[in-house]
């Protein structure tokens, strides 16, 4: 019932926000466009938006977040998810990433307040990266907004895009906010069987109040559920695995607080299976053979990311770890992850610390 | 038949030819990329249009390159005007921890260089099927430790071909292949690196007619625990050069090539059945050859980290040994064995029941014949280095040959195969 009104009500707002705001983009998701074999150039062609500038999303676009999102260099995320009418409700799975069926799209949209200092203000999208489940698998296209945050253009070979901004402690900077190029999207977003794979949405990762639903603590997978987005799965959210919120120290304590956030940042490459497990260190929130999460454990193909460090977490000693070594480093052949960041995460890095200080 | 491209992708920027006569059921498209402010875009942006059966051809000239290049279509050539002729420079690299990322099956990589990357130059994951021929790998300010870890990396791959390529001054391996199968490196020459060249946690491979100098360590062969593919092994070394590699291990602490002293020939490192005959080795200040164990602690069950079955026939061993590394591995090899350092060192290592009541069953055993030891040093040395670490006063290292005096049926070749047939077909 309270959805219903709610639902209702977010109706309202959006058909006044429309008639107010010009130029208008398609009223129905262009699911013919979406399936096609070529992406369209521009990303108001598919319609998931009501306005071109994309903030209005459009029936069946619904938001979500994750406890653990990935650091890009500080950039705000926000994240979608569609599925066409008729769609079978994608089964709810424990274990991997839940499988949105052909037809269904992920949508994030990375942004910048000019201030961070009030980050809900003046907030510009640099670049919207679509996630589509085509016939033939999922396929990934960013696009790249324009400077005057009319419309977004696919750009598959990346980009490079200056972003100024202020920061929360009112000193200036320059983010280097770097596209990735269809490729590099490939670097991350591939599973087991090499194929082309989202890597956000699991239970564990989507096990929260879903943020639109002020109040009535409406939790994100029965909200999904309810929406016929997800099927099946336990009614209670305790009975739901969920990692920590990272930087919420109410959500849980700091050795998982701590996989959690290892989790969001590493674990898309360094799984079994996953791009980086030729190294054998694997930091998936599951993962419990001590060496394979870094404990005492060597490198294998380090190089000078070893920072002349033995191993990657020694228990007591994050000054002798090479996995905070990697996080505090900006320099390509060091810095870990590898792609999408420009900046270090001092939260995260101060998070590490603190966990591998309290390792023995 | 010109191949229609999308629009969006912005083609316009290349020269799109068309190649041959198109009497084959699949169109082939060139891809003709030159040096020029847009060579980062113009590159990339070819290797993602690119089709199966493409060819990426690279201009001669120096291509500035700003951001790791990558490759995942199959079946693709990237194909330049020699080693010398078109550059790929990574000398103002901002981001990417690779030069040139293959994550495609099939694709064959030739006629360029890939110099100055800030991590590794040329890495290839997870392919069946990656030929490099004539390609060369260089940090061009010579060995640093700041250098990038590997020149040449294929890693869990099949069918792996590495033919008349060059590598100098990688802080790790020059050439490196790691948890593959079914490889070949032949031609090659490897010099100023840690490690010319280094096969690890492997099976069937074949490195032959290759030079290795001025490196720390030439050849390397080695095992490592809580890795997805260990167990390594069939793998043979011949016809091989390694000399004079004496240059003081650069590579950064933590890695396991940092243990490698200056002056090493070879190092065998856990592994079973390895073949090296037919090579030459001299000039290498700490040793030869050394059959070693892995040493560190490590928590993996399944892990065997004695060797096995290496058999060791008709090298040509010339003066070396005469000034062990003073570092750990050195300190160890000069007062176990003594010096001149003999042509070939086993450490005695076996796993503890078998040391002490049962010895080491015959068919395991290090096997040596028909080597020619031009120096007069001792051909072989057991370091005995359990006893060497649990009681050093009762420690004596053994000279006799005797016992290793014995052979080994020879492994099969290696057969690489790569587009639907024998890999050396593709170095025309």
């Amino acid at each position: 019932m309270a959805l219903r009104i709610f639902r209702g009500l977010l109706l309202a707002v959006t058909l006044l926000t429309v008639a107010l705001n010009l130029p208008q983009a398609a009223e129905t998701v262009n699911d013919q466009l979406l399936m096609a074999k070529k992406p369209v150039r521009y990303l108001s062609e598919y319609g998931l938006f009501l306005d071109k500038p994309a903030r209005i999303p459009n029936a069946r676009v619904i938001s979500y977040d994750l406890n653990n999102p990935l650091f890009t260099d500080y950039a705000q995320k926000l994240r979608y998810i569609y599925m066409p009418e008729n769609s079978a409700p994608a089964p709810y799975n424990e274990s991997d990433v839940i499988e949105f069926p052909v037809g269904s799209v992920l949508i994030k949209t990375f942004a910048y307040p000019r201030d961070f200092r009030s980050p809900d203000k003046d907030i510009s999208f640099i670049e919207t990266r679509l996630l589509i489940h085509k016939k033939e698998g999922w396929k990934a296209y960013p696009y790249v907004w324009n400077a005057d945050q009319s419309d977004a253009k696919l750009k598959v070979a990346g980009k490079r895009i200056p972003v100024s901004v202020i920061w929360e402690d009112g000193s200036k900077g320059t983010v280097d906010y770097a596209v990735p190029n269809m490729n590099q999207c490939k670097g991350c977003h591939v599973n087991a069987l090499k194929e082309f794979a989202p890597i956000g949405p699991k239970v564990r990762n989507l096990n929260r109040i879903h943020h639109s639903d002020a109040g009535q603590r409406h939790n994100q997978i029965a909200y999904l559920r309810d929406l016929g987005f997800i099927g099946g799965g336990p009614d209670k959210a305790s009975e739901m695995p969920k990692v920590p919120e990272p930087f919420t120290i109410s959500d849980g304590n700091l050795f998982d607080r701590s996989r959690s956030y290892l989790d969001g940042n590493c674990a898309h490459c360094h799984s079994p299976g996953r791009p980086a497990d030729t190294s054998g260190l694997y930091l998936n929130f599951e993962e419990n053979r001590e060496v394979h999460w870094g404990v005492n454990k060597p490198p294998v193909a380090a190089g000078r990311g070893s920072g002349g460090h033995l191993v990657d977490i020694k228990p007591g000693r994050p000054d002798q770890s090479i996995l905070l070594f990697r996080m505090q480093s900006t320099d390509p052949g060091i810095m870990m992850p590898e792609l999408g960041r420009s900046l270090i995460h001092k939260e995260g890095i101060e998070l590490i610390e603190k966990f591998i200080k309290a390792l023995d | 038949m010109k191949k229609s491209v999308q629009k969006s992708f912005g083609v316009a920027l290349f020269t799109l030819v068309v190649t041959g006569v198109c009497n084959s059921a699949i169109a082939k498209s060139e891809y003709f990329v030159s040096p020029g402010p847009d060579a980062q875009e113009k590159l990339q942006e070819a290797m993602i249009v690119a089709e199966p059966g493409d060819v990426i051809k690279l201009d001669a000239g120096v291509f500035a390159l700003s951001d790791g290049l990558s490759l995942d279509v199959d079946n693709v050539t990237i194909s330049g005007q020699g080693m010398n002729k078109s550059i790929l420079s990574f000398k103002s690299q901002k981001a990417g921890s690779e030069g040139l990322l293959v994550t495609s099956n099939q694709v064959v990589l030739k006629d360029f260089a890939v110099e100055d990357t800030k991590g590794d130059a040329i890495k290839v994951k997870g392919v069946d099927g990656i030929a490099m021929i004539r390609l060369r790998v260089e940090w061009t300010g010579g060995p640093k430790t700041t250098n990038g870890a590997y020149g040449l990396y294929p890693v869990q791959s099949k069918n792996v071909y590495i033919d008349g390529c060059v590598a100098i001054a990688a802080s790790d391996a020059g050439i490196y292949v790691g948890q593959s199968d079914q490889i070949i490196v032949r031609n090659s020459r490897a010099e100023y690196n840690v490690a010319g060249v280094e096969i690890e946690n492997s099976f069937n491979a074949d490195v032959f007619d290759n030079v290795f100098t001025n490196n720390t360590g030439g050849m390397l062969v080695f095992d490592l625990p809580n890795l997805p593919q260990q167990g390594g092994r069939d793998i043979r070394f011949f016809r091989n050069i390694s000399k004079d590699n004496n240059t003081p291990n650069f590579a950064p602490e933590g890695n396991i090539v940092a243990i490698v002293p200056s002056g090493t020939g070879m190092i065998v490192m856990a592994n079973e059945n390895v073949e090296i005959f037919d090579n030459e080795f001299s000039g290498n200040d700490t040793m030869n050859v050394t059959v070693a164990s892995y040493f560190d602690d490590y928590d993996d069950d399944t892990y065997k980290p004695t060797p096995k079955k290496i058999h060791i026939h008709d090298n040509v061993f010339g003066k070396s040994g005469l000034k062990p590394d003073s570092g750990m591995f050195g300190t160890i090899v000069n007062e176990t064995v003594g010096t001149p350092v003999p042509d070939v060192v086993w450490d005695g290592v076996l796993p503890l029941m078998d040391y002490v009541f049962f010895g080491q069953a015959e068919g395991d055993k290090l096997a040596m014949h028909d080597n020619k030891h031009l120096a007069d040093s001792r051909p072989f040395g057991n370091a005995n280095m359990i006893m060497h670490v649990i009681a050093p006063i009762f420690h004596e290292a053994k000279f006799d040959l005797e016992t290793y005096n014995k052979s080994y049926p020879s492994l099969p070749e290696v057969e690489v195969i790569i587009r639907g047939r024998p890999a050396q077909e593709l170095m025309n």
